[in-house]
């Protein structure tokens, strides 16, 4: 019987032939943490009495949430991490070198592995063909000492993309429109597989920013198969000979197909307080803004910046609005200096942060003041998401972002494109 | 164990943000403190007003978000006897029951806040001693029962040596 990409792939790591819903021991290929779930990891870890880890050049931590850190506990805890890593020789990311989830892409990850990450957007790396899921600190230890873990193997629904952007709508308009479509609890315990003709032509940018955001939906994964533009992106990162051609079976069994045009989507955005509150541009009625959040592992990669970098050019940040620009990675810090674009946000008045999670988990750097509202190009908008009850978020693309930043209340981008 | 205890009612897409928010990010290396905040997010008094066994009753999707382990944690160790919902998100299932916090799936709709409420895991239902009504329970899976009964994955694994759930 044909196989989906999710059961393909832990069938190589279980051994056998697998069907969803099956128990399996799987064999896990990297494992990773930062630091808000790292330090009980390791204190998990300690508890099982080993005295290595079963993949230190695979076991990668990030120092990323509170980077770099506003308060003494956080500092102690990115110790933890310090001295862990030297202790069992694990691989360390450090402060500012960027979202754990972007750097194990630019880095770490390749197709057809199977990744776990103690942070839910693990998912992210499905873009390139890997079955990587999100788990708690306790999964993660027995993961670094045994080198696998049991999983339940998925059922799939197969998201057939078709048609073409029209201007002004991008991938985060795709996924925020799909979670909208079948709620937050809509693929719980599914993996989601995107397919159909349209996805040739998404880049391994716009692949991250809807793998990313799967989870939102509740599922386990976010897969592509892999194709020329994937090998691309991984000659681009040094590791060409990594690729892996990875491929549903034709005959394949879905437990549900969604077909979307994306010739037929507009600008979208998650409204407070959850993300499938989505409404079109022209539903939302006028939102005045007070802060604006350009980055994250949603939407903080080069390309991102470029988009919003284009819009702000030569433009000026409405008064009264603060426009935070952080960059995903230290690698796409440079790029972007390089091409100029952090002259351009900086011209336009926006304060440039450490490439790290900070606002958009509430712990630093932009946390919201009582009834003061955020657009964000992040992937979450709960209640108290961004370090206040009182604060009210909004999702949108990184081009939305930025021209609402211009005007100073949620606006329609295709006004000048 | 006496599972007995009030409910506590919340709604549907009860977020790990609500349980364990980012704002107290640094109290992650001291969960007693931590738990003292337990569900603050979605009722301030929760943690003040519960006692040890009290029943944490929601809706749908409950523990949506992060991966925070942090967040079952620091409910087990307020106190809370187990907790009820429609449904739960994935990743607070699987962790829930890794650290040996007891969740129950059943229809939540029949229980008001502060019913008086008894679970016979054995026989599968949750007695509402206040409404005088009996609920079954949707049976959680045997991995899950084994783990449970283990006291949860790191003592699985302690006791195995590896997994011995498949």
């Amino acid at each position: 019987m044909g196989q989906t990409i999710a059961e393909k792939i832990l069938s190589e790591h279980a051994g056998k032939q697998v069907k969803p819903g099956e128990l399996i021991i799987s064999k896990i290929d990297a494992v990773m943490v930062q630091d808000g779930t790292g330090p009980l990891a390791v204190n998990e870890f300690k508890k099982l009495n080993k005295t290595k880890l079963f993949n230190p050049e695979r076991t990668i931590l990030f120092i990323d949430h509170a980077a770099p850190s506003p308060r003494k506990e956080l500092s102690n805890s990115h110790t933890v991490l310090r001295e862990f890593a030297k202790e069992y020789g694990a691989v360390l990311s450090e402060v500012g070198e960027g979202v754990c989830h972007q750097r194990l892409v630019e880095s770490y990850i390749n197709p057809g592995e199977v990744l776990l990450g103690a942070d839910s957007h693990t998912c992210t790396s499905g873009a390139l063909g890997a079955f990587a899921t999100g788990v708690g600190s306790t999964d993660i230890a027995v993961v670094m000492a045994l080198g696998k873990t049991w999983l339940k193997v998925p059922s799939t629904y197969k998201i057939v993309l078709e048609g073409e952007f029209s201007k002004g709508v991008y991938a985060k308009d795709l996924i925020l429109h799909l979670i909208g479509l079948i709620g937050a609890d809509g693929a719980t315990y599914k993996a989601l597989e995107f397919t159909g003709s349209a996805v040739k032509n998404l880049t391994m940018s716009e692949r991250f920013t809807i793998s990313n955001m799967a989870v939102e939906a509740g599922a386990k994964a976010g897969l592509f198969e892999t194709d020329e533009k994937t090998y691309e992106y991984l000659k681009e990162q040094g590791r060409e000979d990594k690729f892996k051609e990875i491929k549903a079976d034709s005959d394949a069994k879905y437990e549900r197909v969604i077909n979307i045009n994306l010739s037929e989507l507009k600008p979208t955005i998650s409204c407070p307080h959850t993300v499938d509150n989505t409404k079109t541009i022209e539903e939302l009625e006028r939102t005045q803004i007070n802060q604006v959040y350009i980055g994250t592992c949603t939407n903080g990669r080069i390309e991102d910046l470029r988009i919003a970098a284009d819009i702000l050019k030569g433009k000026k940040v409405k008064e009264g609005i603060r426009l935070l620009v952080a960059p995903a990675s230290r690698k796409v810090f440079l790029e972007a200096l390089k091409e100029g674009l952090i002259e351009t946000f900086a011209e336009a008045g926006a304060s440039i942060v450490t490439s790290g999670c900070g606002a958009c988990v509430g712990v630093h750097a932009g946390i919201l003041g009582d009834g003061e509202v955020c657009l964000a190009t992040q992937n979450r908008n709960f209640k108290g998401r961004m370090g206040n009850t009182e604060g009210f978020i909004y999702l949108s693309s990184p081009a939305t972002a930025a021209y609402s930043a211009i005007k100073g209340y949620i606006a329609d981008v295709r006004e000048v494109l | 164990m006496e599972l007995k205890g009030k409910a506590f009612k919340f709604g549907d897409d009860i977020s790990t943000d609500h349980i364990a928010p980012g704002r107290l990010f640094h109290l992650r290396s001291n969960l007693p403190e931590l738990a003292k905040h337990v569900l603050e997010d979605a009722d301030p008094d929760f943690a003040s007003k519960m006692n040890k066994g009290d029943f944490v009753v929601a809706g749908n999707n409950f523990g949506l978000g992060s991966s925070r382990e942090h967040a079952p944690q620091i409910i087990k160790i307020a106190g809370v006897g187990a907790v009820l919902a429609k449904s739960f998100a994935r990743i607070f299932y699987r962790n829930a029951i890794n650290i040996g916090l007891l969740l129950i799936e059943c229809d939540t709709d029949k229980i008001n806040a502060s019913d008086e409420l008894e679970i016979d895991i054995k026989q599968g239902f949750v007695h509402n001693l206040t409404q005088n009504i009996k609920m079954p329970i949707t049976p959680l899976p045997d991995v899950m029962i084994k783990l449970l009964n283990e006291g949860g994955l790191i003592e699985h694994i302690k006791k195995h040596g590896d997994f011995d759930l498949v």
